[in-house]
C-alpha cells in the first residue's frame, strides 16, 4: 500500500514539471490551429474546430519559404565555417594545453553580442555588406566558433596519446592522423558541435535584425516582424511561430542524446 | 613550401591559426574599436565626424538616470530569474534522480524550452499575457485570483518577463545539476545509511556539497546569459511600459541603432562588458576559494 502510496505521489511530482514545461508549446501548436475568432475568446477555447488558414496566410501572404531558406542558408554555412575553423583548433588546444587560446576564444561566449554588433555594423556597413549573406555569416560564426572549441577539445583531451603516437611512428602526418583517426573516433563530438552550432544560429535574432535587410532576412525576423502590424493576427503568428520552432525541435529530437550531452558539459568538465 | 611536410611541422601554430585569425578580426578588433568609439563623441544623427573626448561620454551616460535604470533592472532580472531557476531546476533534478519508466521522454521534453527560438517564445508569451484572452489570466480567474496585466504593468513586468526566462532555462539547470548527480560516488550515502543519518540529512550533507560544483557552474553560465537577455524583451516589450524593462542590453541597442549616438552606446557597452566579465571572474575565484 505504501510503495503504491510513493509512486503516486512520484507521478504527480513529475507531471508537477512535465506540465509546465510541455503547456506552452502545446498551447502555441493549438492556437496556430485556430481561427481569430476562436483565439480572441475569452475564456480561452480548448475544444475548436481546426484550420489550416493560418499556415496558408504565413505561406502564400509572406514569404516564409524564402525566410525558410535564408535561415537555413546562413545555418548551414556558419556552421561549416565553425567546424573547419574550431576543429583543427581545439585539436591543437587538447593537445598542446594552449589554455590561453582557449580563453580567447571562450570569452566569445561571454561577450554581450551588442558590443560586437555595433562595430560590426559600423564596418560592414563601410564595406557595404549589409544584407549580405557573407556578413550575416560571419556573425553567426562567432556564435559557433566557441560552441566547436569547447566542446571538441574536451572530446579531444580524451582521445589516448597512444593512438596518435602509434600512426606517426608508421609514417602519417598530423594532418593525415587528425582527418583519418581522430576526427573519426571523436564523431559523436563533431555531432554534438555541429547540432548546437547550427541550432544557435537558427535561433540568433539580434544580428540578423540589424545586419539582414529585404533580402537575407532570416525567419527570427520574419516571425518579429509580424507583430508589428496595428492590429495582431494572432492566428498568423502562431503558426510562424510554429514554422520557427519545429525544425528545432525535430533537429533536436533526432540528436538527443548528443544535445543533453553538449548543453551539460560543463558539469562534468566543471 | 606549404606542402604537408610544413603543416606537419608547424601544426601547433598553423592548425589554430585560422580560428585566431578569424576571432582578431570578427571579435578582437570589434571590441578595440567600440573601446575607440567609446571615448569620442560620435553621434550618426548629428552627421559631424565623431571627435576624441576622452571620458566624456562615460560621463554623460553616467549621467543619466535611465541608464543606471536600466542597470538595476538588469541585476533585478538577473537575480529574480536565475535564483527561482536555481531552485527549482535543483528540485526537479532531485526528484527525477533515480531509474522510472519514461525518464528519457522526460529528459527529452526538457530539451524543448532550450531549443525553441527564444523570439517565437516571446511573442508566444505576449498571447499568454493578454489581460482579456490570455491563457495567464484564465490560470489565476481559476485558483480564484485576481488577473494582472502582466507585461503591461509598469511594475510586474520583469517579474513576467522573469516568468518566460524561468520557463525556459530551468531544464538548463536541472539537466546540469541531473548530470552531476550520476556522476557521485555511493559511497557516503552507504555509510550515512549505516549510521542512520534521515534523507533530509543526507541531502544537506552529502548530495548538496557533492552536486554543488555542477549547480554552481549552470548558475554561472545562466546568470551570464541572463545578464544578457535581449530577444525575449525586445519581442515582448521593446523595454517598456515606458521604460519598466529596459535593461542595459536593451538600452545600449537602442542607444545604438534608435537614437544612432554611438559614442554614449560604446560607452555602455563597455560598462556592460566589463559588468559581465567582472562577474566571471568573482565566479571563478570563488569557486577556487571554496574549493569545488
Amino acid at each position: 500500500m505504501k510503495k503504491i502510496a510513493g509512486k503516486l505521489v512520484f507521478a504527480l511530482l513529475v507531471l508537477f514539471i512535465v506540465i509546465p514545461v510541455a503547456f506552452p508549446l502545446i498551447w502555441i501548436l493549438m492556437s496556430s490551429f485556430k481561427t481569430q475568432v476562436d483565439i480572441t475568446a475569452s475564456p480561452p477555447r480548448w475544444l475548436f474546430e481546426p484550420t489550416l488558414q493560418n499556415y496558408e496566410k504565413v505561406f502564400r501572404e509572406q514569404d516564409f519559404l524564402k525566410f525558410f531558406i535564408n535561415s537555413t542558408i546562413v545555418g548551414v554555412s556558419a556552421t561549416l565555417v565553425s567546424l573547419a575553423l574550431g576543429l583543427p583548433a581545439a585539436w591543437s588546444i587538447a593537445r598542446f594545453k594552449q589554455t590561453k587560446l582557449n580563453l580567447l576564444i571562450l570569452v566569445a561566449r561571454i561577450m554581450p553580442g551588442i558590443a560586437l554588433l555595433l562595430p560590426w555594423f559600423l564596418i560592414f556597413s563601410r564595406l557595404g555588406l549589409i544584407d549580405s549573406y557573407t556578413a550575416l555569416v560571419m556573425a553567426h560564426v562567432i556564435l559557433g566558433l566557441p560552441l566547436v572549441v569547447w566542446i571538441m577539445s574536451s572530446f579531444f583531451e580524451q582521445v589516448p596519446l597512444e593512438i596518435e603516437e602509434s600512426a606517426r611512428v608508421d609514417g602519417a602526418t598530423r594532418q593525415r592522423t587528425f582527418l583519418s583517426i581522430i576526427l573519426p573516433i571523436s564523431s559523436p563530438g563533431v555531432v554534438t558541435a555541429t547540432t548546437l552550432s547550427f541550432l544557435f544560429s537558427w535561433n540568433n535574432f539580434m544580428f540578423s535584425q540589424v545586419l539582414s535587410m529585404e533580402r537575407t532576412r532570416t525567419l527570427p525576423i520574419a516571425v518579429y516582424n509580424f507583430v508589428s502590424y496595428a492590429e495582431i493576427d494572432w492566428g498568423a503568428v502562431m503558426a510562424a511561430a510554429v514554422v520557427i520552432i519545429a525544425p528545432a525541435i525535430v533537429l533536436t529530437m533526432f540528436f538527443q542524446k548528443y544535445v543533453i550531452r553538449g548543453l551539460t558539459m560543463g558539469a562534468v568538465k566543471g | 613550401m606549404l606542402d604537408g611536410k610544413f603543416l606537419d611541422r608547424h601544426a601547433k601554430v598553423l592548425f589554430p591559426l585560422p580560428a585566431v585569425l578569424f576571432t582578431l578580426a570578427l571579435m578582437v578588433f570589434p571590441v578595440l574599436y567600440t573601446l575607440w568609439v567609446s571615448f569620442t563623441n560620435w553621434n550618426l544623427a548629428s552627421g559631424l565626424p565623431p571627435r576624441f573626448v576622452w571620458f566624456k561620454s562615460y560621463a554623460t551616460v553616467f549621467a543619466e538616470p535611465r541608464f543606471w535604470g536600466a542597470f538595476v533592472r538588469t541585476l533585478y532580472f538577473t537575480g529574480i530569474a536565475v535564483a527561482a531557476e536555481t531552485v527549482l531546476g535543483v528540485v526537479w533534478a532531485l526528484v527525477l534522480n533515480r531509474e522510472f519508466v519514461g525518464k528519457r521522454t522526460i529528459k527529452a521534453m526538457m530539451l524543448l524550452p532550450l531549443v525553441a527560438t527564444p523570439v517565437a517564445i516571446g511573442i508566444a508569451w505576449t498571447l499568454f499575457y493578454e489581460p482579456t484572452i490570455g491563457i495567464a489570466n484564465w490560470a489565476l480567474k481559476l485558483f480564484g485570483l485576481q488577473g494582472s496585466r502582466w507585461i503591461a504593468d509598469p511594475d510586474f513586468v520583469l517579474p513576467a518577463l522573469a516568468i518566460i526566462d524561468v520557463w525556459q532555462w530551468t531544464p538548463l539547470i536541472a539537466l546540469i545539476t541531473l548530470a552531476g548527480l550520476a556522476g557521485l560516488s555511493q559511497e557516503p550515502y552507504e555509510s550515512a545509511r549505516v549510521d542512520g543519518a534521515n534523507g533530509w540529512q543526507i541531502f544537506w550533507h552529502i548530495t548538496l556539497p557533492m552536486v554543488a560544483p555542477a549547480v554552481l557552474t549552470a548558475v554561472l553560465l545562466r546568470s551570464i546569459d541572463a545578464l544578457k537577455t535581449f530577444d525575449i524583451i525586445y519581442s515582448t516589450t521593446q523595454g517598456g511600459p515606458g521604460f519598466a524593462s529596459e535593461t542595459l542590453n536593451i538600452y545600449s541597442y537602442n542607444l545604438s541603432f534608435n537614437y544612432f549616438r554611438l559614442g554614449q552606446a560604446a560607452a555602455s557597452l563597455v560598462f556592460l562588458f566589463a559588468l559581465v566579465l567582472s562577474f566571471s571572474a568573482l565566479v571563478a575565484r570563488l569557486r577556487r576559494r571554496l574549493g569545488l
